[in-house]
């Protein structure tokens, strides 16, 4: 019998007991799957993004499905920061899996406003900064896709929070290596690698956009061959972590990214084809690597041959 | 809620075009309430990254079935599979049919074609059995007919071609029958259809201040209420909020709903 591999993997000083966890949005804000999933089994649970105020989203139709992946714009509806702490924090307290918040804003000042204010609570293990949504108009994907203000922002967070900080990064920049730099020169904890592609999908009978928000973000299988070359691209230059996601739905798909050059994975997409994906996904890595004998995660990580 | 691989027990024509699948299920069978729907892995459609949802039809300690007519690609690959082949499947779900008001007297089902499966166990749960309004576009399209008699129910028929029942669309001979009722306030609306048929059943209750409680139906994503992809218009004193289908519906109550025109 193999040992078990050492599956700890650390982003700041958040320790995760393995590296997986559930990409922002796909997961509700954690009850929406306790029945489905043992929520204490993730290395972490990332919730859906909260900025300062209640925020009301987009029109329907918010999703639609395409080959090997789907597109949504859904605009970050949500409960706002205190809605979030009186509505949803307190589920957490009978689990121990740690929480990574993800927060958003149109403004510097709201990114600064909803940092400062989750720094207060101790349940929020750390935060996750959505400088890259492509489906609100104000602010989103312009803090991820040009670097001085993506720099302004992280500055800005980094301020208000001791939390370990996580940046969320566009995948449709020139060159990913100039913002997973700028995050860690600004003293990100981590880069998550990446958000859904800009895409669009039309109906040609009404020749109308088959989203009321007319463009949206591609997630899936069919995105997961982009998100591992941006995730390689940027292990080569800095040195905090990277969390690797997009269309990972097995063990072997989490595998790559890791290979690639990530320290940590989020399940996505898959959570909707089947939620058992995310449990499956950690019990198949430890398996393949107790297998090979491969002793951790850190030894296994950027290993990706020439 | 839970997640189950099931077994097919059967999966035959039913009527015309439409299919009745059934399923072992043990798990699920027994937690399903009235106006509850699943989630279903459909078997052979590999590219495709969600569920389909489907009411429940019939549901016991041992399965469930559900009625369906293939509409796009996923009920099309839902045709293809075969007795003893497993589905996995994610149930009950959503915020089913209440009980009726106790100062109902007369439960009234209004259904649109097959809409009628998502009925078909509130009809056979309420205490009391009323009438049922069943309307489609022609004989075919008209399901269930003597099972909902056998229940109890008093069933009238209307179809847009007069091939069975009456002429006309089914708020028609609602209305109709409406009319003729001197106590209105012993009546109770359950309807599942087509929007538009859903939207003129809820004005009409409201109209005269019945309560109607009306199965909505909007494309769904993760199912659980986490994606906020099935979101319709909710009234609040406010004005309106998005409420989920799938998780605070699909059945809401027409003065909730605020349509969009």
């Amino acid at each position: 019998m193999n040992e078990k591999p050492d599956m700890r993997i650390k982003i700041g000083s958040l320790e995760m007991k393995n590296p997986v966890t559930v990409a922002s949005g796909t997961f509700g804000y954690g009850p929406e799957y306790a029945d489905l999933v043992d929520l204490d089994r993730l290395g972490a649970i990332t919730v859906k993004g909260i900025c300062t105020e209640p925020h009301v989203g987009n029109s329907t139709p918010r999703t639609f499905e395409t080959s090997g992946g789907m597109l949504n714009a859904i605009g970050l509806p949500g409960p706002g920061a205190q809605g979030f702490i009186k509505k949803y924090l307190p589920f957490f307290e009978n689990y121990r899996v740690p929480l990574i918040v993800n927060i958003w804003g149109k403004t510097v000042e709201d990114y600064s406003r909803v940092a400062e204010i989750f720094n207060d609570q101790a349940r929020i293990s750390a935060l996750e900064v959505n400088v890259s949504c492509p489906n609100v108009k104000e602010g989103g994907a312009l803090y991820g896709t040009d670097v001085n203000l993506f720099r302004t922002v992280v500055d800005a967070v980094r301020i208000k929070t001791q939390k370990p900080l996580i940046i969320k990064l566009a995948p449709n920049v020139a060159d990913i290596k100039v913002f997973a730099r700028a995050a860690e020169e600004c003293g990100a904890d981590a880069v998550s690698i990446m958000n859904s592609y800009p895409a669009m999908a039309i109906d040609i009978e009404t020749r109308k956009t088959q989203l009321a928000n007319r463009t949206g973000g591609l997630s899936g299988p069919a995105i997961k061959p982009i998100a591992i070359k941006l995730v390689w691209e940027a292990a080569k230059v800095i040195k905090i972590p990277i969390i690797g996601m997009g269309g990972i739905y097995s063990p072997e798909d989490a595998l790559e990214f890791i290979i690639a050059g990530a320290s940590a994975v989020a399940v996505g997409t898959a959570s909707f084809t089947d939620p058992s994906t995310v449990v499956r996904v950690i019990e198949g890595m430890e398996k393949w690597m107790a297998a090979r004998k491969i002793s951790s995660v850190a030894e296994l990580k950027g290993t990706v041959q020439a | 809620m839970t997640q189950e691989t099931t077994t097919v027990i059967e999966h035959r024509l039913f009527q015309g075009d439409y299919r009745l699948l059934k399923l072992s299920a043990p798990a699920v069978g027994p937690l399903v309430q009235p106006g509850q729907f699943v989630h279903l892995r459909v078997p052979r459609l590999a590219d495709a990254v969600l569920r389909r949802p489907f009411s429940v039809f019939k549901a016991d300690a041992a399965g469930l079935s559900i009625l369906y007519k293939s509409v796009g690609k996923g009920t099309a690959a839902l045709t293809t599979v075969t007795e003893g082949e497993e589905i996995n499947l994610i149930g009950p779900l959503g915020t089913g049919f209440p009980m009726i008001g106790k100062n109902t007297k007369t439960p009234v089902l209004v259904a649109g074609g097959y809409g009628n499966a998502a009925l078909y166990l509130q009809a056979a749960k309420l205490p009391v059995k009323g009438i049922a309004f069943f309307g489609g576009r022609s004989a075919i399209d008209i399901l269930c007919v003597d099972e909902f008699k056998t229940l109890g129910w008093d069933v009238r028929v209307t179809t847009d071609d007069g091939s069975l029942g009456q002429k006309g669309f089914v708020t028609a001979a609602l209305d109709l029958w409406l009319a003729e009722q001197k106590n209105l306030q012993a009546l109770e609306l359950f309807a599942c259809g087509p929007n538009a048929m859903l939207k003129a059943v809820g004005d009409r209750a409201i109209q005269n201040s019945l309560t109607a409680w009306l199965s909505m139906d909007r494309n769904m994503a993760c199912g659980v209420g986490a994606c906020l992809t099935c979101v319709i218009k909710r009234k609040t004193a406010a004005g309106w909020e998005w409420a989920r289908c799938c998780k605070d519906g699909p059945v809401f109550e027409a003065r909730e709903i605020l349509w969009d025109e």
